[in-house]
């Protein structure tokens, strides 16, 4: 009983988040509703015993990308009128003929497997915590190789917003 | 109703009921403190030594009419008070306020640890928690559709999304040195006294309890600078300057829903407090003396001292804001970004070193 709600209201929520952010009209109203979706997110991963995952999903996503998608909604202004026309010529024809194509190949797959609309599997005798340990133990010995592959990637991005933010022009003029 | 529903909704009405009063108590005490440094009365009025002022404001503050801007953004105005307010009762869940409490209901033994809950993530839970909270001082400073809230909710996502890094780099190493990120944990590995193999400092050093603080003093230095500047107090509270920005991301705020952010800020401090002294003062460690205290009250002392390390914590909180002028706004990026955050990664690195030699020894031995 209390499993079921844990899962259908969050699970609700990320639909009615998702929603608003494809139809709300206003900037702000649509990264609130992403904001909406990522925390109900983490409800699910906590009812699944995955607190550490949930608990950087709030840090990361809904802490800290979605305040800078904010900021930069507040710093260019949402007063503009949103663009009704379109700004590449059958782009409504072309986008509703491929998503057309998509849900028909989703809806083959789906009829030609033998996948059941049966949703109320039995739970698990495997009860897997989620803590921290564990992951640090996965991460660090059999994943470390993409762990520090990634690593060098975010130092490269991290070394090349400073570069692209340094004037370097500026700089020696002032000095 | 299980045993064990009634225990978790025992507990949490209680810490309502604690953060509650602790608020009203809070901003007198942060009123008549203010006044004594500058050589004021502050109020003295409504009940003895006006401890009842804040009664009468939150009062008032109920009764008084709710405008709303025209041009404000109905939905985003409604909701940024209540994102401001639900956050920050959620903080002190993670608190530990004492030890486990053997009690028997019903002849069978239960046993209620004095925490609302304990995660094993309870510091990634407080970071996630402080960094939702953002998210109301933003909100209330776009959707009032005016331009004083605006600029402070914009300075205000900005410093705090930059003191939260500072916040939590500098609570690394005391993971590190504790061993673990429930707040449970890190309180009891701090219990006992401090042991050096120095000789001639081992009988002085023994005397001193084991508080992350004393290994850990620029942690501790850096997370509370961090922690003014987050809960944005003076001199870091650029967000409501008054004198450049009229009220700051509230201004348009009235009445029940001012309170709100107003009560907000108050629980942010109270909780950031009792926070620190968790982490680095031993949060409700300390001694019962049983020998000496009936056993009602040698129970309640854990509650004592952390009240005793959070209100001196406080103490410095308000001291701090009625001494310091505000800093400028580039003084206070400079301060996050070239000093705290810097300085706490090289202090990380450090701590790491010498956790290491500890576990594992020299490398070339």
């Amino acid at each position: 009983m209390v499993e079921a709600l844990l899962f259908f209201a969050p699970a609700s929520l990320i639909i009615i988040g998702a929603l608003i952010v494809i139809f709300a009209r206003n900037p702000v109203h649509n990264a609130m509703g992403l904001v909406m979706t990522l925390v109900s997110l983490a409800i699910i991963y906590i009812t699944l015993n995955a607190t550490f995952v949930a608990m950087v999903q709030m840090l990361v996503y809904a802490g800290a990308v979605m305040t800078l998608f904010l900021f930069v909604i507040m710093m260019i202004g949402v007063d503009k009128k949103e663009q009704s026309t379109d700004s590449i010529k059958g782009q409504t024809y072309l986008v509703s003929g491929v998503f057309l194509i998509l849900i028909s190949l989703l809806a083959y797959v789906a009829v030609s497997s033998d996948f059941k609309w049966d949703l109320w599997f039995a739970p698990t005798e495997n009860n897997i915590e989620g803590t921290p340990q564990l992951i640090a133990g996965f991460l660090f010995t059999e994943w470390i190789f993409p762990f520090e592959i990634i690593s060098i990637l975010l130092i490269v991005a991290t070394a090349a917003a400073i570069a692209l933010a340094y004037d370097i022009k500026k700089r020696n003029s002032n000095a | 109703m299980s045993t064990e529903l009634i225990i978790a909704l025992v507990k949490a009405s209680l810490i309502l009921g604690v953060l509650l009063t602790n608020t009203i108590l809070l901003i007198w005490l942060e009123r008549k403190l203010v006044a004594g440094m500058q050589s004021r009365v502050g109020p003295d009025r409504a009940g003895p030594f006006g401890i009842l002022q804040t009664v009468a404001d939150a009062i008032k503050l109920l009764l008084k009419e709710q405008i709303m801007p025209l041009k404000a953004d109905r939905a985003m105005y409604l909701l940024a008070p209540i994102l401001a307010l639900v956050p920050s009762f959620l903080i002190f869940m993670i608190i530990p306020l004492g030890p486990d409490l053997n009690i028997e209901v019903s002849g069978k033994d239960y046993i209620v640890d004095f925490v609302g809950a304990d995660l094993n993530v309870g510091v990634l839970y407080f970071l996630a928690l402080s960094s939702i909270a953002v998210y109301s001082v933003v909100l209330a400073g776009w959707s009032s559709g005016s331009k004083y809230p605006l600029l402070g909710g914009v300075r205000a996502s900005a410093q705090m999304i930059s003191y939260e890094a500072a916040m939590g780099l500098s609570l690394v190493p005391v993971i590190l040195y504790s061993g673990s990120l429930s707040l449970v944990d890190i309180v009891s590995s701090q219990s006992g006294n401090l042991s050096t193999s120095i000789p001639i400092l081992s009988s002085i050093v023994s005397f001193i309890p084991k508080w992350n603080i004393f290994p850990q003093f620029i942690a501790f230095g850096i997370f509370f600078i961090a922690a003014v500047a987050e809960v944005n107090r003076a001199p870091f509270d650029l967000v409501e300057a008054e004198q450049e920005l009229v009220g700051g991301f509230h201004t348009e705020y009235s009445g029940f829903r001012f309170a709100m952010f107003f009560l907000a800020e108050y629980i942010n401090m109270f909780n950031m407090c009792a926070i620190t002294a968790t982490f680095f003062l031993g949060g409700w460690l300390g001694p019962t003396f049983e020998n000496f205290l009936p056993p009602v009250l040698s129970a309640i002392m854990p509650i004592i001292w952390l009240g005793v390390k959070t209100f001196s914590l406080l103490f410095i909180f308000v001291w701090i804001r009625a001494t310091l002028p505000r800093l400028r706004y580039d003084q206070l990026m400079e301060l996050g970004w070239k000093r705290l955050i810097p300085a706490s990664l090289v202090w990380l690195i450090l701590s790491a070193i010498v956790l290491g030699f500890r576990e594992f020894g020299l490398p070339w031995s």
